[in-house]
């Protein structure tokens, strides 16, 4: 097998033109992503490949594309919408949350809807409170939907085209700041499941399960937590809902110790829902407390120190591991 | 009246339909008042000859949204009241298999995409299934039925904008029932005439009388023929009148004294003029009528029956259908 190192949004554009060449009802709706290629150029030579009617440039009306796509999933087609930032899936919410995530079961079963609504979040660029919020959990809430994060180059190719290919309306949220991020990726055609964890590091001391950006982080922590003798296991759930809690339990059996780390707030969010599990499925196997970090409960700042604070770092992930390893 | 491409058999069909949807609603709201039913309904009542005009220009194979007032819409299509009815009461034997009740009813094999308890929600999906037409080249149209109140929502100018640039086959019919939810629609409409919000969009916009059913039929049949041969969406405003509250229990205390009596009588009453229309000007005998209309009653009466006997989902169902 060859392997080559892309960057993570050529990752992407590789799924997408792998897709729409494999099966014609796959479409795209979003705004830029035609001749311009996309502002993040992860649509780059799908319009001129596939055509303007499979590669819809859309106007500035996240609720009314979010809205065509439902309609174009559940009459045969397999649509993927790119919402420019996840805040603006705000816009969108009747169409995800009361459309598409209630239509299958609302009908009694006979709905399909095989949408993927891409988006990117995430801080760390000085983007402000209404560019840089890491919106997963409110989709994470919903019945009905699949919520997918990938961290690398190779998971968000795979995942892409699992995403794509399954019957689900999937909510792909990518990260602003992976974009540049490079990883090996083969030539050959692959998927990745939706629904399996990664074990991105081993280690038998500590388990820490990162999601998005926060598992570069938590992989640059365990070498610093390494070089000290502790040596974490990192998990990257790469799909919060269904979420794979039998790989984390099975890790925290081995290591009795749990740091989650997400960068959407802390206040009900997946640090919250991760810890829940775990102490209730695996509370005798627990040393210690599971501890949360996660990004603080205010909108995210402009100002570099502001941002840095608000959004959890290497370090924050060194201490939680240090407080609870002992 | 024009009746360009109707048969005896077809207009027979059509003034069936009308009867079917007001025998089907006065029995929801009496399965409402008897404890039958959980939630709420929305009666249908008075405004039959939109969804009965715009459903007999249609092919098999379109598509329409439908509303929270949806009943109608279903039956028009070619819905089956003994599934709706059992739906209705959250039998397992029901369309939804009683997860969906009176506001979630759809049958996709009949190109019924769902009714919907969103005010507008339909919009989106009736555009989107357009788009799905257009791409696919399936020759396909969708009716996107929709409210006077459901004109003021956003989603309305972002796909109508989206359709008139693409050229989709859809039809926006909003039918203006002259009520929003528990206050009149005009108090809250800026445009003097809903139609001319269509200028706006980019597309035609044209006035029917919504309780004429032929005029509601020949509005749609041209405006579906514009939109197969790919000249795009058009915004039709059918203008009839909700005769029954917004929900069941509705005391109406918004309502003029004597508004709803003066659309009920013979001139207006979207049936009785219709049935007029048949015995004066289409060789039908009142005894011909009498039959269409028992029948529709009897119907309804064995889909009543239907539902009543049918069991209740298994609790094991509640997990079924989250997922694909």
């Amino acid at each position: 097998m060859t392997i080559r190192r892309l960057q993570y949004r050529q990752a992407l554009n590789e799924a997408l033109h792998e897709e729409m060449a494999r099966d014609p009802v796959i479409c795209m709706l979003g705004e830029d992503i035609g001749s311009y290629g996309g502002p993040f150029k992860i649509t780059e030579g799908l319009y001129e490949r596939f055509g303007e009617k499979r590669v819809r440039d859309t106007p500035i009306s996240e609720a009314g594309f979010c809205g065509l796509a439902v309609g174009a999933a559940i009459t045969g087609l397999r649509p993927v919408v790119e919402v420019l930032y996840v805040d603006f899936v705000t816009l969108a919410m009747d169409q995800i949350v009361n459309q598409a995530a209630k239509a299958r079961y609302m009908f009694g079963g006979k709905a399909c809807v095989p949408l993927v609504i891409r988006a990117q979040g995430g801080g760390g660029r000085g983007n402000a409170a209404q560019h840089s919020q890491s919106l997963e959990m409110w989709f994470v809430h919903v019945p009905g939907l699949v919520v997918v994060q990938p961290s690398t180059p190779y998971d968000a190719k795979g995942l892409l085209k699992s995403a794509i290919r399954d019957d689900n309306p999937v909510l792909f949220l990518e990260h602003k700041l992976l974009y540049n991020t490079t990883g090996p990726v083969p030539d050959e055609e692959y998927l990745v499941p939706i629904g399996v964890a990664d074990v991105k590091r081993a280690g038998d001391d500590v388990t820490i399960v990162a999601t998005s950006r926060m598992v570069l982080f938590a992989l640059d922590a365990a070498e610093e937590l390494a070089r000290g003798g502790i040596e974490a296991e990192v998990i990257d759930p790469r799909t919060l809902k269904p979420l794979d809690i039998e790989t984390i339990i099975r890790s925290v059996q081995r290591t009795g110790r749990l740091v989650v780390v997400n960068e959407g707030h802390l206040t009900g969010g997946f640090t919250a829902e991760v810890a829940a599990r775990v102490q209730r499925e695996a509370f005798d196997w627990l040393d210690a407390p599971i501890m949360q970090v996660a990004t603080e409960d205010v909108p995210l700042p402009y100002a570099g120190p502001l941002e840095l604070e608000a959004i959890p770092n290497e370090q924050d992930i060194v201490n939680a591991a240090r407080s609870i390893v002992y | 009246m024009k009746r360009e491409g109707l048969s005896h058999d077809r207009l027979a069909d059509m003034y069936h339909r009308m009867w079917l949807i007001r025998y089907f609603d006065r029995s929801a709201m009496e399965q409402y008042q008897y404890g039958r039913m959980r939630g709420t309904t929305h009666a249908y009542i008075g405004e039959e000859a939109v969804a009965v005009g715009a459903c007999a220009a249609l092919d098999h194979g379109d598509y329409i949204t439908s509303t929270h007032r949806g009943h109608g819409h279903c039956l028009a299509k070619g819905g089956d009241p003994k599934l709706m009815m059992a739906e209705l009461l959250g039998k397992a034997t029901g369309y939804c298999r009683g997860k969906g009740g009176s506001m979630h009813i759809a049958d996709l094999d009949l190109g019924i995409l769902g009714a919907n308890g969103i005010v507008g929600g339909g919009i989106g999906i009736a555009t989107g299934a357009a788009y799905s037409a257009d791409l696919r080249d399936s020759g396909q149209v969708a009716v996107c039925f929709f409210g006077d109140g459901a004109s003021n929502q956003g989603v309305l100018m972002e796909a109508a904008n989206m359709a008139a640039l693409w050229k989709l086959p859809v039809i926006y019919l909003c039918e203006e029932n002259k009520y929003a939810e528990f206050s009149p629609s005009l108090p809250f409409i800026a445009v003097e005439r809903i139609e001319q919000k269509a200028r706006a969009f980019g597309l035609p916009g044209l006035t029917v009388n919504g309780n004429d059913v032929l005029a509601v039929y020949e509005a749609v049949r041209q405006a579906a023929g514009r939109a197969r041969r790919g000249d795009g969406p058009t915004l039709l405003v059918a203008q009839t009148y909700r005769i029954e509250g917004h929900t069941v229990g509705d005391p109406l205390t918004y309502r003029p004294k004597g508004e709803a009596e003066a659309w009920k009588s013979p001139e207006r009453d979207p049936i009785s003029r219709f049935g007029l229309y048949l015995v004066e000007q289409a060789g039908f005998a009142e005894e011909e009528l009498e039959m269409l209309q028992r029948g529709a009653e009897d119907e309804i009466g064995a889909a009543v029956e239907f539902a009543i006997n049918s069991p209740d989902p298994e609790v094991a169902s509640l997990w079924e259908d989250v997922y694909a």
